[in-house]
């Protein structure tokens, strides 16, 4: 088949590394092709040499069978190429409708806006993404996962013949991917060619046709999805054996540490369960379910409306994270750009954070102390980083999300609780962090896992709360339950 | 063989230091240039004097910085100044003891700053906002307090010692310029050896995971407008000291020039990114400019428009920098 647009030996170096070194990537018409790789494998360079951001310094761009060069991403949009970016690129307080049609809004005479027709146009984008909202709405009043699908909406509205997805489904709720897929399938239908970059293996067996595969910056394969599977991919991805993703360990879990009983908030009701020590106990549920407000409300970022918590017996009622952190309770956030780290400042200063209190003396930071500590959860977490006084928003998401987990820890809590602690990490880091999870459940520590992600939740913990509506829909043993229950829990329907 | 790799290896990282160091080469550039135009420039007597003419707006540039750095911003310093000042030379001139004067005066100023980091933390009232408001109300409340006439500090051996502040000298270097180095090498140390200084950093880089990592963001925030008003009372001594008399308009817009030491000494007003050095160099730069252009026999007018040009051409300099 003949490709709609092919990248072959596309080389960009940025001062001191090579980011692409021989990269290639085809789409073809009607079909849905994977660009798979770890975190700086160079996807996102890739994409953005294909749209226009950056040009490439060797190799060659052919569109319908004509050599092109991009010089920016008006360039590549009106050669019919759009891109749905990871990072949501919306303004909060204007509507859904001009959000979508933000600089290109339908006109009348003497340029005033046709504001029913961008009304009528954005509403009917909407619905074929089965998302039950208004386009007069505001942006900022919808939660991730739908402001998600009108940046989704936004690339359909292009009306393009190449979308490119780099992580899509990331905020997404099961039925919000599923309305994404839904319309995926019409546009291979309709003949357009897309790329799809996730790092979940599961959607890209369900959805896409080819997978291409890079490494170092580096082609590796291309190749039908049906002569894959998960373990191969894998392999091609890293480059070596990856042992079963999720490596859980059996540990006996000991008394009971923490104790929540009839905990309600604004978003949560009545919520109650025993925590363990030596303990994953796994939080499931859909995006809104109230499985962060409940986090926050431990953690004493939220105000708790009624209810009791007690910490190895002793009732805590935290009404500042400073007092969830004395009282015990480390928490990391979902949102590491957002509000989990300090980008601007180094790794060892977002580390110790949360510990200044203990390594100063007399409000003065014992330097020597403070580096001590950092290089310790360096080593002990495989931090890669060419020094503790690097920018933490240089590192990769892996790495970042492991000095965030390090911050948590050098308070020494006996709770600790990770929102989405793989978001936006690749294969080899996840692994990592899991491994890491492991050695703190075998160390006696309570554990909270929430995670959106199945098979993660599933494969991590020992137990398994799922949240639907601000409340506990169900309980489960990880060892012994089926996606298909822990989705009708979310869900409800039984 | 080793020691030129090293040599070379210290010159590589000399030049990345100077590359970073805009303001001070500027600095430098201007001071060279000032003393080829004007011979009378780089002597010991002028370089005093300039150095003195810097202090108060050195100062009041301190605890600007540190608001700066918290992402916020204080337009009350000016009002402060002349308030404390009018406060400070009744004080004086009611032969209050110094040992107590002083200090209380500095403590009002403190006051009046915690009350613009109450109205801004506690009150989510934005900060340019919560210090426009304190800024009038305040210069009202000392127009009022004076009934817009120059409170003068006396004639009692009280008022004379007080004016050592201002006037005095001390191993060849005056007063205010010691005041000015103190406060900087103090405010330094916070930034870089306390928690405080790195809770500042921290909630201007990110308020919301300063917040999560158990930061109180409300009470650091009080702390650095409170410390923004203290420094502003201290130039507000400085100044009443200089003149012996506190007048009910002093420190007009002077609350601009500390911005804008602050910006040209690289600081962001996004929050999180600067160095209490940097705004050294910046209002040295601005006094340095302000003084050459008077002996070169510029008018004031024009100075104005040098000034803006050397603020615009900082903060180009650095965005450059930062692409």
């Amino acid at each position: 088949m003949k490709a709609l647009l092919s990248l072959t030996g596309i080389e960009k170096s940025f001062p001191g590394v090579k980011a692409l070194d021989g990269a290639q990537l085809n789409v073809f018409p009607g079909q849905v092709m994977a660009l798979m790789g770890e975190n700086g494998a160079g996807k996102s360079t890739m994409m953005k040499v294909m749209t226009g951001i950056y040009q490439a310094d060797a190799g060659q761009i052919i569109l319908n069978g004509e050599p092109v060069t991009f010089n920016g991403p008006r360039q590549s949009q009106a050669a019919g190429i759009s891109i749905i970016h990871q990072e949501l690129n919306l303004i909060d307080n204007l509507s859904i409708a001009e959000n979508i049609f933000l600089g290109r809004e339908p006109q009348k005479a003497l340029g005033f806006i046709d504001w029913s027709k961008m009304f009528d146009d954005a509403d009917s984008l909407l619905a074929r993404l089965n998302v039950q909202r208004s386009s007069r709405e505001k942006m900022g009043n919808l939660p991730l996962g739908e402001q998600q699908m009108v940046e989704i909406a936004k690339a359909l509205s292009f009306a393009s013949n190449i979308i490119v997805m780099d992580e899509p489904t990331d905020a997404l709720t099961e039925r919000e991917t599923q309305s994404l897929f839904k319309v995926i399938r019409e546009l291979r239908q309709e003949g357009v060619g897309i790329v799809y970059i996730s790092h979940r293996l599961q959607e890209i067996f369900t959805i896409c046709d080819r997978v291409t595969v890079m490494r170092d910056g580096q082609f590796v394969a291309e190749s039908a999805t049906s002569d894959l599977n998960e373990e191969s991919l894998i392999e091609l991805m890293v480059g070596r054996k990856l042992q079963d993703l999720y490596p859980r360990v059996d540990h006996q879990s000991g008394q009971v540490s923490m104790k929540v009983r009839n905990l309600s908030c604004k978003g949560i009701n009545d919520i109650s369960f025993d925590l363990h020590e030596g303990e994953i106990l796994g939080f499931n549920g859909l995006m809104g379910a109230g499985r962060s407000e409940l986090m926050r409300v431990l953690f004493g970022d939220v105000k708790r409306t009624s209810g009791v918590v007690e910490l190895y017996g002793e009732p805590i009622h935290p009404v500042h994270p400073s007092e969830g952190i004395k009282a015990g309770i480390a928490y990391i956030s979902e949102d590491r750009k957002g509000d989990g780290l300090v980008l601007g400042m180094s790794v060892k200063q977002n580390m110790s954070l949360s510990s200044l209190t203990a390594l100063s003396y007399m409000g003065a930071i014992n330097a020597e102390k403070e580096h001590v500590q950092a290089t310790y959860f360096k080593d002990a977490f495989n931090v890669k980083t060419p020094s503790l006084d690097q920018p933490i928003g240089k590192l990769s998401g892996g790495n970042q999300q492991k000095a965030a987990i390090a911050k948590g820890l050098m308070a020494k809590p006996k709770v600790l609780i990770l929102d989405e602690p793989t978001r936006g990490v690749d294969v080899g880091a996840k692994k990592e962090i899991y491994e890491l999870i492991n050695q703190f459940k075998q160390a006696g520590m309570s554990i909270i896992l929430v995670s959106s992600d199945m098979p993660e939740v599933m494969g991590m913990s020992d137990r398994i709360m799922v949240m639907k509506g601000g409340c506990i829909s169900g309980e489960f043993d990880a060892t012994n339950v089926t996606q298909e229950q822990l989705l009708a829990a979310a869900i409800g329907k039984h | 063989m080793n020691q030129t790799v090293t040599n070379n290896l210290m010159g590589l990282k000399m030049f990345e230091w100077l590359k970073q160091q805009k303001a001070l080469i500027a600095l430098l550039v201007l001071i060279v240039v000032a003393s080829l135009l004007n011979d009378q420039f780089f002597t010991t007597g002028n370089l005093m004097n300039i150095l003195r003419q810097t202090s108060v707006n050195a100062i009041i540039a301190v605890g600007m910085t540190l608001v700066i750095l918290t992402a916020g911003i204080d337009l009350s310093v000016g009002a402060i100044l002349a308030l404390t000042g009018a406060l400070g030379a009744s004080m004086v001139s009611a032969e209050l003891p110094l040992i107590v004067a002083l200090p209380l005066t500095l403590l009002l100023g403190g006051a009046l700053g915690a009350m613009n980091g109450l109205l801004i933390s506690k009150g989510k009232v934005q900060a340019f906002i919560a210090t426009l408001v304190t800024m009038t109300a305040i210069r009202g409340l000392t127009m009022v307090y004076t009934e817009g006439r120059p409170i003068s500090t006396g004639f009692t051996d009280t008022a004379d010692n007080f004016a050592f502040i201002g006037t005095g000298w001390m191993a060849g270097v005056p007063v205010p310029v010691w005041l000015m180095l103190i406060t900087f090498v103090l405010i330094w140390a916070l930034l870089t050896h306390t928690r405080l200084g790195r809770y500042i950093y921290a909630i201007g880089g990110n308020e919301s995971a300063a917040r999560l990592s158990g930061i109180n963001v409300d009470r650091v925030k009080i702390a650095v407008y409170a410390l923004s008003g203290t420094m502003a009372a201290l130039a507000g001594l400085i100044v009443t000291s200089r003149l012996s008399s506190a007048q009910p308009t002093a420190g007009t817009s002077y609350e601009l020039d500390a911005i804008a030491a602050v910006v040209v000494g690289g600081a962001s007003l996004a929050g999180g990114r600067g160095f209490i050095w940097g705004t050294l160099v910046g209002a040295l730069i601005i006094g340095f400019l302000n003084n050459a252009l008077n002996l070169l026999d510029v008018s004031s007018y024009y100075q104005m428009i040098a000034k803006a040009g050397v603020i615009l051409l900082a903060v180009l300099a650095d965005r450059k920098a930062n692409a």
